[in-house]
């Protein structure tokens, strides 16, 4: 156990470079996820360059940047879904709590690293049996029952469904399927949820439930997600990274990144001159 | 109206009809075959003909329960065998194997569906037959499985291939082995179309008669246990078809209605519980 690695790194953890990125703002708190000098390629094609971040304890962080920018790689570095893609090569080092997660089994990794992805994805099973699905093969110590009403409930979605717990996922609508998708995710008490544009496929009133329930969620959780839409990221996140072309340009507070961004390319972004 | 338009009006028309009737042909094969077996064989059918054994020449009567249980038998053993093989080398090829190996697997297994299937009979013969020197139902078996494995290998392959991969990155990301996310999300999620792939197989081998005449042979009598040669649906439809009796010849429609009758209802029931359950969108 490498202690050390756990503890106070948020001022350190700053990509180099970035003029004035302040030390006093972040408030020094433990990071649960640590990048540092990642890249990352297909093939041949270097798709992110160097990149060092780290995402806080209990917070949300948003990754932001035009398409392509490399958010979505990052984040699948995190619970290492990249090496489900053949020719993905990584090189950096990622630590979860200190641990470097490449050295770790990957089947206990993506246990404590939860994912949630860009289209609701439910398995063909009904309600109860996604939700049921983490516990039963990841083995639990309470009642499947009961981690499935729990996980519902966390995922503000047991109302909706308690009554029908046994017909098809697919009988949902998206945002409640997206819901689910999360109930999923958390039935195996992951210590970060990694969420990829969950919102991308969703109307604005399921969007606005997910991001209520993020907030919730960080009490228990630890939180990334990757939005392209600069006011969700505004809205939920504690921490903001903005990425372009393979590269990680800011980093810094979302407050901070929104109103007083420190690059010149942050600003064009968020004031909507590109991308 | 232009000419042009005209011409447009008369191709649009003259396309639909075209397909429509090529269509309604290749439906109505379907209708006439069954109408002629039940024209020809439907009166030799009753319960004799399901329960009792073959009656000599020039004896009116008796069935073709032998035949009945044969074909069972022979089906039975050869899906036994020739199902799980194609089964799991489907997994392997559509979940584990590289691209190399894939491909040659499943030019392989095309090759192997293409091979005639008098010489699959041969091919059994050799293996199974000389060596034990019997015909039997364990080699008329051997035939037919080994008939059962491409289809079911190529199918298999396919329907794993269909489920859209958000699916099973959704079962990795929980902590799932890639062997737990095949046997619990992919199989279950391709599940229907890999049983009716199967299903097929099984009605298309179970009117093989060429793999079976120099393996399982034919039993005028009750075959018991593997080893003895036994008597089948389309070798007796065969046998009959030849013979220069006109009972024979009633009681070879019977048979082929018998056997057609056996398949389409494997098919309907399989379709009647396929279809409950929950289908997973195409990707």
């Amino acid at each position: 156990m490498q202690a050390s690695a756990r503890s106070e790194l948020s001022v350190n953890l700053k990509p180099t470079g970035i003029a004035n990125t302040s030390r006093e703002t972040i408030a020094p708190t433990t990071m649960r996820v640590t990048v540092s000098k990642v890249n990352f390629f297909y093939g041949a094609k270097q798709t992110l360059f160097d990149i060092n971040m780290a995402i806080a304890t209990n917070r949300v962080t948003a990754l932001i940047g035009p398409s392509g920018c490399g958010k979505s790689t990052l984040l699948r570095t995190f619970n290492r879904m990249h090496e489900t893609v053949r020719n993905a090569r990584l090189e950096g080092e990622i630590l979860l709590d200190g641990q470097n997660i490449l050295a770790q089994d990957v089947t206990q990794l993506r246990r404590r690293v939860g994912m949630v992805f860009q289209r609701p994805n439910p398995f063909p099973k009904s309600i109860f049996e996604n939700v049921a699905y983490g516990p039963k093969i990841n083995g639990a110590d309470a009642p499947i029952a009961e981690i499935v009403e729990k996980s519902l409930r966390r995922a503000a979605l047991w109302d909706e469904v308690k009554d029908h717990l046994h017909k098809s996922a697919y009988e949902l609508s998206g945002g409640q399927q997206q819901r689910l998708c999360i109930a999923r995710g958390l039935a195996v008490e992951p210590e970060v949820l990694l969420l990829d544009e969950p919102c991308s496929a969703l109307d604005p009133i399921s969007t606005a439930k997910i991001e209520e329930l993020l907030v919730q969620l960080k009490d228990s959780c630890t939180i990334a997600i990757v939005t392209h839409n600069m006011q969700q990221a505004a809205r939920v996140s504690d921490y903001t990274a903005f990425l372009l072309v393979g590269q990680l340009v800011e980093f810094n507070p979302t407050p901070q990144l929104f109103t007083t961004p420190t690059d010149p390319r942050t600003e064009a972004y968020i004031t909507g001159r590109f991308g | 109206m232009t000419a042009r338009l005209c011409w447009r009006k008369f191709v649009s028309g003259f396309m639909l009809t075209m397909t429509g009737v090529c269509a309604l042909v290749a439906v109505s094969v379907l209708f006439f075959i069954l109408g002629y077996l039940v024209y020809h064989g439907g009166t030799s059918i009753n319960w004799n003909f399901f329960t009792k054994l073959p009656t000599p020449v020039g004896e009116t009567g008796g069935g073709m329960a032998n035949a009945i249980v044969g074909s069972a038998k022979l089906l039975l053993l050869a899906s036994a065998f020739g199902v799980p093989i194609g089964f799991f080398g489907g997994i392997y090829l559509a979940e584990f194997s590289g691209h190399k190996v894939a491909f040659v697997v499943r030019y392989a297994a095309d090759l192997l569906n293409g091979v005639p299937s008098i010489v699959i009979g041969i091919f059994a013969y050799a293996l199974v037959v000389l060596p034990f020197k019997h015909f039997s139902t364990l080699a008329g078996s051997f035939a037919l499985g080994l008939m059962m494995i491409p289809i079911t290998l190529r199918n298999t392959e396919e329907f794993l291939l269909g489920v859209p991969r958000a699916l099973r990155e959704a079962s990795m990301a929980l902590g799932a082995s890639k062997w737990t996310t095949i046997a619990r999300v992919v199989v279950p999620a391709a599940y229907r179309g890999i049983m009716t792939a199967i299903l097929l197989a099984l009605a298309r081998v179970a009117g093989e008669t060429a793999p079976l005449l120099f393996t399982a042979f034919g039993n005028r009598y009750w075959s018991p246990g593997l080893g003895q040669p036994t008597a089948s649906l389309p070798v007796v439809i065969y046998n009959y078809a030849i013979s220069p009796y006109d009972d024979w010849h009633r009681q070879a429609w019977a048979a082929g209605l018998v056997l057609l009758g056996l398949i389409l209802m494997v098919n309907i029931v399989a379709r009647v519980i396929l279809a409950r359950g929950v289908a997973v969108p195409r990707s």
